[in-house]
């Protein structure tokens, strides 16, 4: 099959945003319709692109290469593997949600759809490239666009200082890596970008130790990896509800996803030195993070600090090289990406109701938006690891690869039980807001205040689909997870 | 039929939860609708039941309709269910309390979608938890029955009543009875889905499997496994992952001093919730030891008999001075729950030490059957209890001992009913509370002689709490604001007829119930 | 040598060109109405083009012109194609920029600029290098000065002239002495005789030499005179210095060291180093307090000057390409910025960053190209600043320069912060003017849709591009 499926993906965001930039700025229903077609081809698309994925076969696949570059040997050459695939459809998934939930963006929706695809499409560029030139290409393109979506239509309080802070922040971790990439290329002595090729090169053990933690530092920022995570509650509460989406949903995934292929797969033997002491950083992500989110008046705050504390276990489980551990992170990447776009889109139908996100004048929503607040407790199951639901089937992965990999290190038990506390404050604030946001006294002021629209209802309803499905069959995406960390895990020297 | 055989475990255990679906999606203003499905949706796990127990064989060994399923291969997990004997009695008395339950319900008005949709779920949780035989599929619906519960006793609870928690904030009593309830045995599980783990990697490194958690296979392989594990001796690695366990299904029974959760959330729920509460959910305490801690660490479990015997002792006496010292109807029911559990927990010392041998055999199969039966017995009695607790809390909105007197006159039937109810619950020969009691003490008394013979204290604790509440509620003087209380109506008492019935049969004719799992329990202890 | 043949003239043919059309335009501003002036700007477009395809399609010469004067080489014709693609888009911007007086002399001056620079792309000689740099500089003083009646227009006059002056002297100095030394002119016999120098002298003729095209490049510490002259200057002239000037700098600057100090290859690195590094930090600190746009821009070119640097000074094929590319990519991208810059002040009479609030709502386009522009500069894919800073650093961390680079690189976070906040007033802040549209003529349109679609195409289809600098660089390699 010839059809350059995920070129097609990739740029049918981009092609959309450029006609929507062209509309004049009073045509918003058209706006509107043009972003929800061109998101709902591209879910359909990342659909058919996961279940036509041959699973007997494995490997990277609807490969495509072109020259692009040759100078400097790069080349346009994308593929998907078991870890990408899913990711690729989660960006499908949050997008068209993503679209669905921003219906009501009343000022300049043409600017504000264009930008958010020029997200997805960066998105999309990373999870299929298999280039280093392209990857950082597409990372840096999925990361700028949020400066404008989160200064234009965020949060007015905060929304000058969030978009910069998260923007500098990004840009220094990505240009760190890059520099780490470009060190990469010229030790490798290849003359060529393309990840496939380079993951031979058998570069010298002293400069993967050397340069390993630079690069997946680097792509660790946006990952959200402790001390480097501070950028990360600011940006999405400042963000409007379909940035957050975006941006917690998947663009931490394309930090994550960048540090495991570029970072843990060219440089193994760093990753090996190195990652050990990385899980010491990421069990401070996972309870810090769920601590501080049991601390914040601010609905979310709490949802921002749950990503850093969700996205830590990502990283613990890159950091057990160990085949569920991997399995597990990789699952993690998708169940977060849902549960938090599902959050953060709750969050925003509340915050447009009540016009406040200060919890304790909250309460009682669950009378007004009673879907919206099933779709919210199912989130917060997802979110506290409740078993049924995909959260357990990747942190029970992740824990598991704790344990295999115990040998690494002697503090690797340790890590597991500690951060199984994580669990628990995770339970405690998904219990305090689900209680003092939907439950309890609806106050007088906020009583006839209007549902949420059947667009909302839509998108919240594939949402929440999508984490029971997995949490109940998870060999739905377990299975094409599996292949593509068995490469991942044969670079690592393992198997 | 064949399909319904094959696939008995499955179907009893899906369908209410595929029930629970399908009543979430009918329409909210169809309350009567709504109720009706919702029972007969339940009785239909109770027919199976029944299938299962007519065609259950006790003699024959090892797990029974088995049903085996790829479920999530990647960590060695598989939808894998079966039951023994133990197993049946449980999932029976879960079929049947449940529909009962729901009758009782029927008086409830708000959101009557969700709350029977929720408690279907229940079922389904618990359910599964008696017919799982993989480690990870029984953690699944240990905590899956936690949500549920959560919301019964969070949105349909007692609406009265706030607590400071802390710097003043206050918030109702139910939603911090359901958030107790829900963190203490959030943080018991954390550390059996530690353990689970750890069993599970050790055991599949050991086969060359990513991981292993078939229960069937981890009886064979952990307890005789040997070696070091972290730099530490097996012994130890097996001693703390003993304790987890131990914890996590001690909150859950509950063990003193593990209790104080079991109060707030009984007095908090409603009716049907403290019917299921205390009718099933503590019994999953209680089977967790028997399933997975006395089978997986029966040295660690026999070292630590003594401490597990002391402190069933603590609930029953503890839990009947409480009960004694209790106003509130509710509260006095619930703290007879943890005094009534003290004697299950003895009675699994008891299989426990058994386990380390030295101690008779007949002796130990009759406490531990006791403790079974006491655990299917007091699912009876105390979702009796609840049940007329809450008859009389929706007739008189208040549940204080005092503002009551001479109800006997005025409610004949009821006066009958909870009499009845309660002599059973106190142990009167002829109904079903003594043979489990009787055995508990039997064989306990040679193995544990002097905290038998002190928890002795706890049945007249219990006797003398039972029969002041009926001196209270049913006799003197008459107050009267209570003149024209309704009598019991055709929907309570064929909710509460069933029950009484099952009291009695147990009482006059244990043996068709002990047979049933009586095997299941000598295989248990060898 | 010292032969000459007419063929030697077609060698510099569009040079020749160049001169005609400056003559066309001055014969042609006698013919012309005073209220139609405007239009010679189009026929000094028109003109450049043609030289620009004259000078694309006639073939590089390996060989020396002129008794040695010249050699218009591949290099010489790739910076030359830049100035002329320079010098036709100011000439552009530069018809409907309100406060310039429109006529002959304006565009002939800026076509004698444009003629300097091309030869200084390509001179290989003492005296011709200095001959073209004073060619280009004299009209450039000019321009600069050339809104007499505003008084800043002329103060950056004149402190451009000072400056300019200062710096040609010394470097005449340096000049002189190399031509003491070897007793020639010719780049290859200095280059021969400076071998065996001592070390100290042929270092104080580099030094002086340096100080004549660091002024030019605008980099520290010969940078003083940018930001006021780029404030007070016509945009649009302030466009072409800060493009077509600093590129004919790099221009002379790359030549000078390849075939002029190769005997001191071992020493100038470091030198070049440090200069970059305090180039591109100071530049890019000193940008962020700024609140008039056209003073951040100046800032910021002194910043790319840097980044340019690094390609310099990591010579070699990448090197030079890197550099080629980069100063192609910022052309597109500099100009596309200042002919912006010009609408709006033609329309509101101002710099003031604070008065491109809603600008996004006034003129949805110019704001979109202006962000395109800005983000190129900020090196955002997918722009062609992305790719060429890319190169750049590729270029430094494969000659060894891992701290240079590092320090550019952190440099990027510093520019990013204040292009963004441009970006930030064009699209977040509200302004009462916001159904007031900005004019947007004709010759201004086709420039900002040459800029966007070139900073675009640069940065997603590089290679084309890339490949053809790189034939021509390598010429000087082989």
């Amino acid at each position: 099959m010839n059809f350059p499926l995920l070129s097609v993906i990739t740029f049918t965001p981009a092609l959309a945003a450029v006609v929507l930039l062209m509309l004049p700025k009073d045509r918003k229903d058209e706006a509107r319709v043009i972003a929800a077609v061109a998101s709902f081809f591209t879910m359909a698309l990342c659909i058919w692109a996961y279940f036509s994925y041959d699973r007997a076969a494995g490997g990277f696949q609807f490969v495509e290469q072109v020259d692009w570059i040759p100078a400097i040997g790069t080349t346009y050459h994308v593929g998907v593997d078991g870890i990408s695939l899913p990711l690729l459809l989660l960006n499908g998934v949050v997008a068209f949600t993503g679209v669905l939930i921003s219906w009501g963006v009343d000022d300049r929706p043409n600017l504000f759809f264009a930008f958010l695809f020029l997200v997805v499409t960066g998105v999309f560029g990373v999870f299929v490239s298999l280039d280093l030139f392209y990857l950082f290409f597409a990372y840096e393109l999925a990361v700028f666009p949020m400066y404008l979506l989160i200064s234009m239509w965020g949060w007015k309080k905060t929304r000058n200082y969030a978009a910069m802070k998260l923007t500098l922040y990004l840009l220094i971790g990505s240009i760190v890596a890059l520099v780490g990439i470009l060190a990469f290329y010229f030790e490798a002595g290849l003359q060529t970008f393309d990840i496939l090729a380079l993951r031979e090169a058998g570069v010298g053990g002293a400069f993967q130790k050397a340069w390993f933690l630079p690069v997946f530092l680097g792509f660790g920022v946006l990952a959200g990896v402790w001390p480097f995570h501070s950028w990360s509650p600011d940006g999405h509460v400042a963000a409007p509800s379909a940035g957050s989406m975006v941006h917690a949903g998947v663009l931490m995934k394309v930090g994550a996803y960048s540090a495991l292929r570029v970072g843990v797969e060219l440089f193994p033997e760093g990753a090996q030195f190195w990652l050990p002491y990385v899980i010491l950083l990421t069990l401070v992500n996972v309870v810090y993070g769920s601590m501080i989110a049991l601390a914040q008046e601010d609905f979310k705050y709490v949802i921002g600090f749950s990503s850093v504390s969700h996205m830590g276990l990502v990283s613990m489980g890159f950091a057990t090289m160990s085949p569920i551990g991997l399995s597990g992170a990789a699952l993690q990447m998708f169940s977060h990406g849902v549960m938090t776009a599902l959050f953060f889109a709750v969050v925003g139908m509340v915050y447009d109701r009540a016009h406040t996100r200060h919890i304790p004048d909250l309460g009682g929503f669950a009378k007004i938006m009673p879907m919206a607040a099933v779709a919210f407790i199912i989130g917060g199951l997802v979110s506290m690891g409740m078993p049924g639901f995909s959260g357990f089937i990747a942190e029970v992965q992740i824990f598991l690869g704790l344990w295999q990999a115990r040998n690494l290190a002697w503090w690797y038990p340790w890590v597991a039980v500690l951060a199984s506390t994580g669990i628990i404050f995770t339970a405690a604030y998904v219990l305090r807001v689900v209680q003092r946001v939907f439950f309890g006294k609806l106050k007088p002021e906020y009583a006839g205040l209007p549902g949420i629209s059947v667009l909302d209802k839509v998108a919240l309803g594939i949402l929440c689909t999508i984490l029971v499905v997995v949490g109940i069959y998870p060999r739905i995406i377990t299975g094409v997870i599996e292949l593509g960390v068995t490469s991942t895990l044969a670079l690592l020297g393992g198997g | 039929m064949d399909f319904i055989h094959t696939h008995l475990l499955t179907l009893i255990l899906f369908i209410p939860l595929v029930g629970a679906g399908l009543i979430a999606l009918l329409p909210r203003e169809q309350g009567k609708l709504i109720k009706w499905a919702a029972l007969l949706i339940s009785l239909l796990p109770l027919a199976l039941s029944i299938v299962m127990v007519v065609n259950f064989r006790p003699e024959a060994p090892g797990f029974q309709f088995p049903d085996q399923a790829l479920w999530f291969p990647q960590i060695g997990s598989s939808y894998h269910v079966g039951v023994d004997g133990i197993s049946v009695a449980m999932v029976l008395l879960t079929t049947l309390l449940t529909p009962l339950a729901l009758l009782i319900s029927f008086s409830i008005e708000e959101d009557v979608r969700a709350f029977f949709a929720l408690f279907l779920m229940l079922e389904g949780g618990m359910l599964g938890v008696f017919v799982s035989l993989d480690l990870i599929l029984f953690f699944l619906f240990w905590e899956i029955g936690l949500v549920p519960m959560y919301f019964l006793i969070n949105r349909w609870g007692s609406k009265k009543g706030e607590r400071e928690i802390w710097a003043g904030i206050k918030v109702p009593s139910r939603t911090y009875a359901a958030f107790k309830f829900m963190i203490y045995t959030m943080v018991g599980s954390l550390g059996l889905l530690l353990a689970i783990q750890v069993i599970g990697v050790v055991a599949g490194a050991a086969q060359n499997e990513p991981a292993m958690f078939d229960i069937v296979r981890l009886y064979e392989f952990w307890p005789n496994f040997t070696g070091t594990l972290f730099g530490l001796p097996i012994s130890t690695i097996k001693t703390i992952g003993f304790w987890l366990f131990a914890i996590a299904f001690s909150v859950k029974v509950p063990v003193w001093p593990f209790h104080t959760w079991l109060p707030d959330a009984h007095t908090e729920a409603p009716t049907a919730g403290s019917m299921i509460l205390a009718g099933v959910l503590l019994k999953l305490g209680a089977y967790g030891f028997l399933r997975l801690v006395l089978p997986l660490f029966p040295d660690q479990a026999a070292a630590a008999a003594g401490v597990f015997a002391v402190l069933g002792l603590a609930a029953a006496v503890v839990g009947g001075l409480a009960a004694l010292g209790q106003d509130d109807f509710k509260r006095l029911v619930a703290y007879s729950s943890v005094g009534h559990m003290g004697f299950v927990v003895l009675g699994i010392a008891v299989a426990a030490k058994a386990m380390g041998g030295g101690v008779d055999a007949a002796d130990a199969v009759i406490a531990t059957n006791g403790a079974v039966l006491q655990m299917f017995n007091h699912g009876l009695s105390a979702a009796a209890m609840f049940a007329l607790v809450g008859m009389v809390y929706e007739r008189a909105h208040t549940r204080d001992l005092k503002a009551f007197g001479g109800l006997g006159v005025v409610v004949p039937a009821y006066g009958g009913v909870l009499l009845f109810c309660t002599l059973a619950s106190l142990g009167l020969p002829g109904l079903n509370g003594f043979v489990s009691e009787f055995m508990v003490f039997r064989g306990a008394w040679p193995v544990f002689t002097l905290v038998t013979a002190l928890a002795t204290l706890g049945l007249i604790f219990t006797a003398a709490y039972l029969l002041w509440t009926i001196q209270k509620v049913l006799l003197g003087p008459l107050n009267e604001t209570w003149r024209d209380m309704k009598e019991i109506n055709a929907r309570e008492a064929v909710a509460i007829v069933p029950l009484m019935a099952l009291m009695l049969l147990i009482g006059v004719w244990p043996s068709w119930l002990i047979n049933i799992f009586n095997a299941a329990v000598m295989r248990l202890l060898g | 040598m010292g032969t000459f043949d007419t063929s030697q003239l077609l060698a510099i043919l569009p040079q020749i060109l160049l001169v005609v059309l400056a003559l066309i335009v001055l014969a042609a501003d006698l013919g012309t109405p005073r209220g139609k002036k405007r239009s010679l700007g189009i026929v000094t477009a028109v003109g450049l083009l043609i030289v620009l395809i004259v000078t694309l399609a006639w073939p590089e010469t390996t060989e020396p012109v002129f008794g040695g004067a010249l050699r218009v080489d591949g290099v010489g014709k790739a910076f030359q194609a830049i100035f002329l693609l320079s010098g036709l888009l100011v000439a552009l911007i530069s018809m409907d920029f309100r406060p310039l007086r429109q006529d002959g002399a304006y565009y002939a001056m800026l076509l004698f600029s444009v003629l300097g620079m091309s030869l200084m792309a390509a001179a290989e000689d003492l005296v011709m290098l200095y001959v073209a740099i004073e060619i280009a500089g004299i009209s450039a003083y000019v321009l600069v000065g050339y809104m007499r009646e505003d008084a800043l227009s002329a103060e950056a006059g004149v402190k451009y002239l000072l400056f300019g002056a200062f710096s040609s002297t010394v470097m005449v100095y340096g000049l002189s002495l190399l031509y003491g030394i070897a007793g020639g002119t010719g780049y290859g016999r200095v280059a021969a005789v400076l071998l065996q120098t001592p070390f100290q002298l042929a270092m104080v003729a580099f030094l002086l030499v340096l100080v004549g095209f660091g002024f030019k490049v605008a980099m520290v510490p010969m940078h003083f005179w940018g930001p006021d002259t780029y404030q007070g200057a016509p945009t649009p002239i302030t466009a072409f210095i800060s493009v077509a000037s600093k590129a004919a700098g790099f221009a002379v600057l790359a030549r000078a060291l390849h075939f002029l100090f190769p005997a001191l290859n071992n020493d100038w690195p470091a030198l070049l180093v440090a200069i970059s590094m305090v180039t591109i930090t100071l530049g890019n600190l000193l940008a962020v307090p700024q609140r008039n746009i056209k003073r951040m821009l100046a800032y910021s070119s002194i910043a790319q000057a840097g980044y340019v640097l690094i390609g310099i000074t990591a010579g070699g094929v990448a090197g030079i390409t890197a550099v080629i590319f980069y100063l192609l990519v910022y052309a597109v991208t500099n100009i596309g910025a200042f002919s912006i810059v010009s609408m709006v002040a033609s329309h509101i009479d101002s710099d003031d960053i604070q008065d491109y609030a809603a600008l996004s709502r006034r003129s949805p386009a110019l704001a979109l190209a202006m962000m395109v522009a800005l983000l190129s500069l900020a090196g955002v894919p997918p722009s062609g600043g992305f790719v060429g800073k890319l190169f750049l650093f590729a270029a430094g961390i494969k000659a060894g320069l891992v701290p240079l680079v590092v320090v550019a690189v952190l440099n990027v976070i510093v520019a990013l912060y204040y292009y963004l906040n441009v970006v930030k007033v064009m699209y977040t802040v509200r302004s009462e003017h916001e159904e007031d549209a900005i004019a947007v003529p004709a010759p201004s349109r086709l420039v900002l849709v040459l800029s966007v679609t070139g900073v675009l195409l640069l940065g997603i289809l590089a290679a084309p591009c890339y490949n053809v600098m790189s034939n021509w660089v390598t010429g000087w390699f082989s």
